[in-house]
């Protein structure tokens, strides 16, 4: 898809954000906003995904033969929501029961109400990215090719099967993974800087036999050039992992620049400043 | 009293890597991950033979649990393996959501659970993880009495669909059910038919029951023993049909009383049939360094232990 209407979409996914967000009054709209871009390139650009002959995608829990996505920072789950629903993995329309009483959309994404799409719950941090190095094992054993992303917080860096992880990765020459921080520089308390300093990651990851990139995760052309890059690479016999760095709250000037949003619903007059500034492309749910 | 005998002494945790062996002959999707404890998990054979389908993870068991609940995602049935202590307290939030609320075909296979791992003392002694794995809601608990029901339950437990915890030991112990036997997930076994006072044992104090029985026949009492090798999900028809029929029941395990297969009996009786139960098990305390057969000594796991219980229940009754 060219980079324009990947834009497009991106902008309805960041509408769909402010949106389920601002209907609950509950949830965590900054790092939604922060990654809208990069799960959009994933899934509407370099994922291959499995689809009917009318195009319409199918889900199905192993994921033979096609591309995995999983979710470690589970607490972004209202841009996971959007992008499954607006890649057609479930109607777009169900995006209005997020984290309602009876919903498939719980508050952090579970496959405990079946919800096509999710392969793994998440929300209790740093498993996710031993949970994608298990599926990218069992793609080798199963002699499938295709590769695994997960996507973690950079706060959720703090954890420590996060570092188990990316000991282990290396070690067992897992390089069909590519794992992606999200670099946006804030957690709950403040920056992550004085909250838990993780200072140079990247040298941290190279350390542990990682090939590690960046990515100006805001920028859809970068994201979609980098993740083309790591897809080359993969079968190198290294894990790849990619520093994305991202402004939380991306696309809505008043939610850039703090952690103030990282889980705080917009009110009635934030959400219209906030829509206003993003497109409707695709059609409101 | 049925009388059994025995001939060989094994440590259950060889069952389970006997069964771990047929499983890779038989089962191509089986996987093994262990965090560098092979020998202790008697994983040799099946590492051997199927090189390419264990994982090592060193000394790091969350990445482990999680990295088996990742391997299902493809279809493999992962067997996640270390020592009971460090397999389900120390995991506990990678088992709940990664594998748990994940439904995912994880076996999660545990030894040196219990007292009777010895002398290396309380820290690896775990004795509450019967019941944090029973209190997962779709976590199917089992804690077989010897090296040939271990090996049957492991071999049963791959064919089981979903998150299994597999709980088994390290001391060696009297082999005394049948070979090659047939494991059924949730279905009791009626080791001896009574009349007078109901025994429910599981792992270890299957044995001890068996010996408490045949004193408790000396002094003219007749006690039915039950091996309820699958905690959860229990049993429950076995529980009610034994205790309606004796009246008064015992529950013998190498656990803490609170949380254990004892609590899951009380609940039943006290929903169904009230009748005077004793515990035979760990009561809120740590264990220490020392021989297994000094362990469950002094801290009431055995046959003596269980007789006395079984007086106390009858006398209850009988109140």
């Amino acid at each position: 898809m060219v980079i324009t209407e990947l834009q497009k979409v991106a902008s309805q996914v960041r509408r769909d954000i402010v949106r389920q967000v601002h209907a609950c009054q509950s949830g965590h709209p900054g790092g939604s906003l922060g990654c809208a871009d990069l799960l959009v390139g994933l899934y509407f650009d370099q994922m291959t995904l499995k689809a009917d002959d009318a195009g319409n995608k199918v889900f199905d829990m192993d994921g033979i033969g096609e591309d995995l996505f999983f979710l470690s920072n589970g607490h972004i789950s209202p841009v996971f929501y959007s992008v499954l629903a607006r890649a057609g993995y479930f109607p777009a329309a169900e995006l209005a029961t997020f984290r309602k009483l009876n919903s498939r959309l719980q508050g952090h994404p579970t496959t405990h109400e079946h919800l096509e799409g999710i392969r793994i719950a998440s929300g209790s941090l740093g498993q996710g990215m031993s949970v994608a190095i298990g599926a990218a094992q069992a793609k080798k054993l199963n002699k499938d090719n295709s590769l695994v992303f997960v996507l973690m917080g950079d706060g959720e860096q703090n954890e420590g099967q996060v570092w188990e992880a990316a000991m282990y990765a290396p070690h067992h020459k897992v390089d069909n993974l590519v794992a992606v921080i999200d670099y946006n520089g804030q957690q709950i308390d403040g920056p992550t800087d004085k909250v838990m300093n993780n200072r140079d990651l990247g040298a941290k990851y190279a350390a542990f036999g990682w090939n590690v990139m960046k990515m100006n995760g805001n920028d859809m052309a970068d994201v979609v050039k980098v993740l083309a890059e790591a897809r080359a690479f993969s079968g190198n016999g290294q894990p790849t992992m990619i520093l994305m760095t991202t402004e939380m709250g991306a696309g809505v000037d008043f939610m850039m620049g703090s952690h103030k949003w990282h889980g705080v619903a917009p009110n009635d007059e934030q959400l219209a400043a906030a829509l206003a500034q993003l497109p409707e492309t695709l059609g409101d749910y | 009293m049925k009388k059994y005998t025995f001939t060989e002494k094994k440590d259950t945790r060889s069952g389970f890597g006997a069964g771990m062996q047929v499983l890779g002959q038989t089962n191509p999707n089986v996987v093994a991950l262990c965090a560098d404890l092979i020998g202790s998990l008697k994983l040799d054979a099946f590492i051997k033979e199927n090189p390419e389908r264990f994982f090592q993870t060193g000394i790091a068991e969350a990445n482990m649990i999680c990295i088996a609940a990742g391997l299902t995602i493809g279809g493999k049935i992962p067997f996640a393996t270390t020592f009971a202590n460090f397999g389900t307290g120390r995991v506990y939030d990678q088992i709940r959501q990664s594998v748990a609320y994940s439904n995912k075909n994880v076996k999660i296979a545990c030894s040196h659970a219990g007292l009777t791992l010895g002398e290396d003392g309380a820290t690896h002694q775990i004795l509450e993880d019967l019941g944090m794995m029973k209190m997962l809601p779709g976590m199917t608990v089992i804690n077989p009495c010897d090296y040939n029901q271990t090996k049957a339950a492991t071999i049963a437990v791959a064919e089981h669909e979903g998150p299994v915890y597999l709980r088994f030991g390290r001391p060696v112990v009297p082999i005394f059910t049948a070979p090659d036997q047939e494991f059924i997930i949730g279905k009791a076994w009626m080791v001896n038919e009574g009349a007078d006072v109901s025994i429910f044992a599981t792992g270890h104090l299957v044995w001890e029951a068996i010996l408490a029985g045949e004193i408790l026949a000396e002094k003219g009492i007749d006690a039915e023993i039950i091996n309820i090798h699958t905690i959860k999900p229990l049993d429950e028809e076995a529980v009610l049909a034994s205790v309606r029929k004796t009246g008064c029941a015992v529950s013998a395990e190498e656990h803490q009383i609170a949380g254990g297969l004892g609590d899951s009996i009380a609940q039943v009786l006290i929903k169904k049939h009230l009748a005077p139960l004793e515990y035979v098990g760990v009561e809120d305390s740590f264990g220490e360094s020392g021989t297994p057969a000094q362990l469950m000594e002094k801290y009431g796991l055995n046959a003596a232990s269980i007789v006395e219980k079984a007086l106390k229940a009858i006398a209850r009754k009988q109140a």
